[in-house]
């Protein structure tokens, strides 16, 4: 998928090797912590494997090969777990905080449902923290609502 | 869980008016719509113009238009106008609240408050509307 905007040219791609160091720095961006190993992980076991997809909305200049990662979305099918049934889990979005609210959230999210719809799941999850306004009004403004699972949890002590 | 009915009243009024900010509502509008009570629904309209939500357009044919942002407006901003669900200020103990069990009680509680106040405050108007039109669709999809 790829959008124009002048002489921008944006694309919601899988993503490729070349794309970790510019995730893991988003990431950082967003979140506020560096996690190298843990996108390396996710590389390894994400890219080109089935059910499982992590995707970016690339950006770069008309006519220009380098490539800026302005956002990437990473999920899973999951089958089973508690008598669920075979369904898309989203757990990682980011959006570079300088392109919000330019619908390159929304374009990352119906490109993971249709890979997720391909995958055979009917239906998409996430669970965001209670505190985490930004990414619970993004997920409903998607049109998630609260599902038939509630979250526990206990400190081991 | 059940919310004061100038809650509801507030809500019913400020979505209806959201639909289409270009459009003017009487009280009695709103109230005929809904099936309320357009005296009490006129005090609502009161709070909610003092809020900043609407504006109250005067004259013949005047009424009540939306004047707030749909997109940031969530649902708990509208709710705190009439009642504070669950906030530990507001709520007086209760006896038995310092006992072990009045103790753990009061977790439960404060667990099924935290989760309102989280789902009020991540529904902003728009994204209700936007909701309910998205249900009609599939209803309408699923009908065919």
């Amino acid at each position: 998928m790829t959008t124009d905007q002048s002489n921008l040219q944006m694309k919601i791609r899988p993503a490729v090797y070349s794309d970790l160091q510019k995730i893991i720095d988003l990431d950082a961006e967003v979140s506020g912590l560096a996690k190298n190993e843990y996108w390396e992980d996710r590389f390894n076991r994400f890219t080109e494997r089935d059910g499982r997809h992590l995707i970016v909305a690339a950006s770069s200049v008309l006519g220009d090969v380098h490539e800026s990662v302005l956002g990437f979305i990473v999920g899973e099918i999951r089958a089973w777990e508690f008598g669920s049934r075979p369904c898309g889990w989203i757990f990682a979005i980011g959006v570079s905080p300088d392109h919000r609210v330019q619908g390159i959230g929304e374009q990352l999210f119906g490109a993971m449902c249709d890979a997720f719809k391909a995958d055979g799941a009917n239906s998409v999850r996430t669970m965001i923290a209670r505190q985490d306004q930004l990414n619970m009004s993004f997920f409903r403004a998607q049109g998630m609502m609260g599902g038939p699972f509630i979250e526990l949890e206990k400190p081991l002590d | 869980m059940r919310l004061q009915k100038a809650t509801h009243y507030g809500l019913y009024a400020v979505l209806e008016l959201a639909q289409d900010p270009s459009r003017q509502l009487s009280a009695t509008d709103i109230a005929d719509i809904y099936g309320i009570s357009s005296n009490h629904l006129a005090k609502v309209l009161r709070d909610l113009g003092r809020a900043g939500l609407v504006d109250s357009v005067r004259g013949a044919g005047g009424g009540y238009r939306f004047s707030g942002n749909s997109k940031r407006t969530t649902l708990m901003d509208v709710i705190n106008i009439f009642e504070d669900i669950g906030s530990d200020s507001s709520a007086a103990s209760d006896p038995g609240d310092e006992t072990d069990i009045g103790g753990a009680l009061l977790l439960v509680l404060g667990e099924i408050d935290d989760i309102a106040r989280a789902t009020f405050g991540s529904i902003t108007l728009d994204t209700l509307i936007k909701t309910m039109r998205w249900r009609q669709e599939r209803e309408e999809k699923l009908e065919t």
